[in-house]
């Protein structure tokens, strides 16, 4: 699984907790709170969903590295390869 | 009530099975127009239903409607149809003297139902269960909604009293523009109450689960066929200022609180105790100053239980047994038992009657039970009278809660 593919997935995720926003343009090394309309509640979300569809689990001490596009990418495809292997 | 200041009526909002508008739900009611679905209902299969259709992106995002609760999305309709209804310049309103007090029979059964059918699908294991459990379940979620949609920063709660609530929403409204708490109260009920399998399974096996081939006929109060509630969802809000403050914006005034009561039973959890209802309708009239001579139209509470609606008829004989004047109608006949809702609609399917002289009907009385006899009942069509000048609104709840509101033609 490419980094292109983890953000993908996140989109994706993004796109059901926060249905009104535009996700055309998101730039991937900007924090996605600065250019989207997300709490902490849509945060929680996130996490939720990539427990629920791809069983994987992101610790409290770890909810930064979801900060942008990119760090989710660096932070989540280990996980995803390690699932797969 | 002689020095409480007069409490008017200056906007509503509404959603309910046959409209979501005060002018198409009245020219449903008139024209005798039911509506009724037939649902798929986890666990339980098909039931009746009154389903509402209002459009909900009309004042929400799709991320509200996602994260918030069918009764809050109700309500934000409800309310901003009663706004937009009153004419107030919203913006120049201050949003601190702004109450909402929302009556609801119940609240947070559909979000915890929704939630362990959730984890039911990993294993019951609770990490799979949301996080928007607890703003959601909250009892005060319909009104918090409509605090959070409209910016209003004033008090807001609800007021739980059983199917007693949507005049209990209003009382409150009324009481708290009474002790200055707010110029402006947002006030009514609201129900979701179709979305949880629990309150029909409750009413099947207590026997009061309404069935009939055709859904618009289930709902039956008063006929000898009937066979119990038909369950349904909608909402109704009213905005009410004190008179003064009304006039000053020139606003159109639907009718004036000519008094209220709210008692209780003390008797049974279910069956509804005629002495009380009778006690709370009088109370009401005492505090209105009238008489039962001068009410024109009873909107009664009757659900079409065998026992209840006969209870509630014993009660109106021995209050209105003697008056020629007073029609008595159903609403329920048309959309089912909107639960929390059902006090605050039912009223308003009857204010437009100050205006039209008209007295909807109570439908579908194939055959009237000899038990439920009632001077002056509008059966199965409307009927036109001289003049409406003031409307009793019985609204009747588990736990013997009772509330009887009395709206009067307003004038000077």
């Amino acid at each position: 699984m490419t980094k292109d593919d983890v953000k993908q997935i996140v989109l994706d995720i993004i796109a059901e907790i926060a249905p009104d926003e535009d996700l055309s343009d998101v730039k991937p090394d900007v924090r996605l709170r600065d250019q989207l309309d997300l709490d902490s509640m849509d945060f929680l979300d996130i996490v939720m969903e990539l427990r629920k569809q791809h069983g994987i689990e992101v610790p409290e001490d770890d909810y930064p590295q979801l900060a942008s596009l990119d760090s989710c990418a660096n932070y989540l495809q280990p996980k995803f390869e390690a699932l797969n292997a | 009530m002689s020095t409480r200041p007069r409490i008017v009526i200056t906007g509503i909002g509404l959603t309910a099975p046959n409209g979501n508008t005060l002018a198409e739900y009245r020219a449903n009611l008139l024209a005798g127009r039911a509506n009724i679905q037939n649902i798929d209902m986890r666990y339980m299969g098909q039931v009746h239903a009154g389903v509402c259709d209002y459009d909900a992106r009309k004042y929400q995002s799709r991320k509200e409607i996602r994260n918030g609760t069918r009764a809050g999305s109700v309500a934000i309709y409800c309310a901003r149809e009663a706004l937009a209804d009153s004419g107030l310049d919203w913006e120049s309103v201050d949003k601190s003297r702004v109450g909402v007090y929302l009556g609801t029979t119940e609240h947070g059964n559909v979000e915890t139902e929704n939630e362990i059918h959730n984890i039911s699908q990993f294993n019951y294991d609770t990490k799979f269960w949301t996080h928007h459990h607890n703003p959601r379940t909250v009892a005060n979620n319909p009104a918090g909604e409509v605090t959070m949609n409209l910016g209003i920063t004033g008090p807001h709660y609800t007021i739980g009293a059983a199917c007693a609530a949507g005049n209990a929403g209003l009382i409150q409204g009324a009481q708290m523009l009474s002790l200055g708490e707010c110029d402006l109260a947002v006030t009514g009920g609201v129900s979701e109450s179709i979305h949880t399998f629990g309150i029909f399974a409750g009413f099947k096996n207590q026997g009061a689960l309404a069935h009939h081939e055709d859904p618009n006929q289930a709902s039956r109060p008063f006929d000898k066929g009937r066979n119990g509630i038909v369950v349904s969802e909608g909402g109704c809000v009213y905005l009410l200022e004190r008179l003064e403050d009304a006039k000053a914006h020139g606003a159109k005034i639907y009718g004036e609180l000519a008094g209220w009561a709210i008692n209780s039973d003390a008797t049974d959890a279910v069956l509804p105790n005629p002495v009380r209802q009778a006690e709370c309708m009088r109370l009401a009239l005492s505090r209105a100053g009238l008489e039962p001579g001068d009410i024109d139209i009873v909107s009664t509470h009757a659900t079409a239980t065998s026992m209840g609606d006969i209870q509630e008829v014993t009660a109106l004989k021995e209050v209105f047994g003697e008056s020629s004047r007073t029609r008595i109608n159903n609403t329920k006949s048309f959309i089912g038992h909107a639960m929390g809702a059902a006090g605050a609609l039912e009223l308003a399917g009857n204010i437009p009657s100050f205006e039209d002289g008209k007295v909807h009907a109570t439908i579908n009385v194939d055959e009237l039970d000899p038990e439920c006899t009632l001077p002056n009942l509008v059966l199965n069509q409307a009927e036109s009278v001289e003049k409406v000048d003031t409307i009793l609104n019985n609204s009747f709840g588990m736990l013997g809660i009772n509330s009887v509101l009395i709206v009067r033609r307003y004038s000077e």
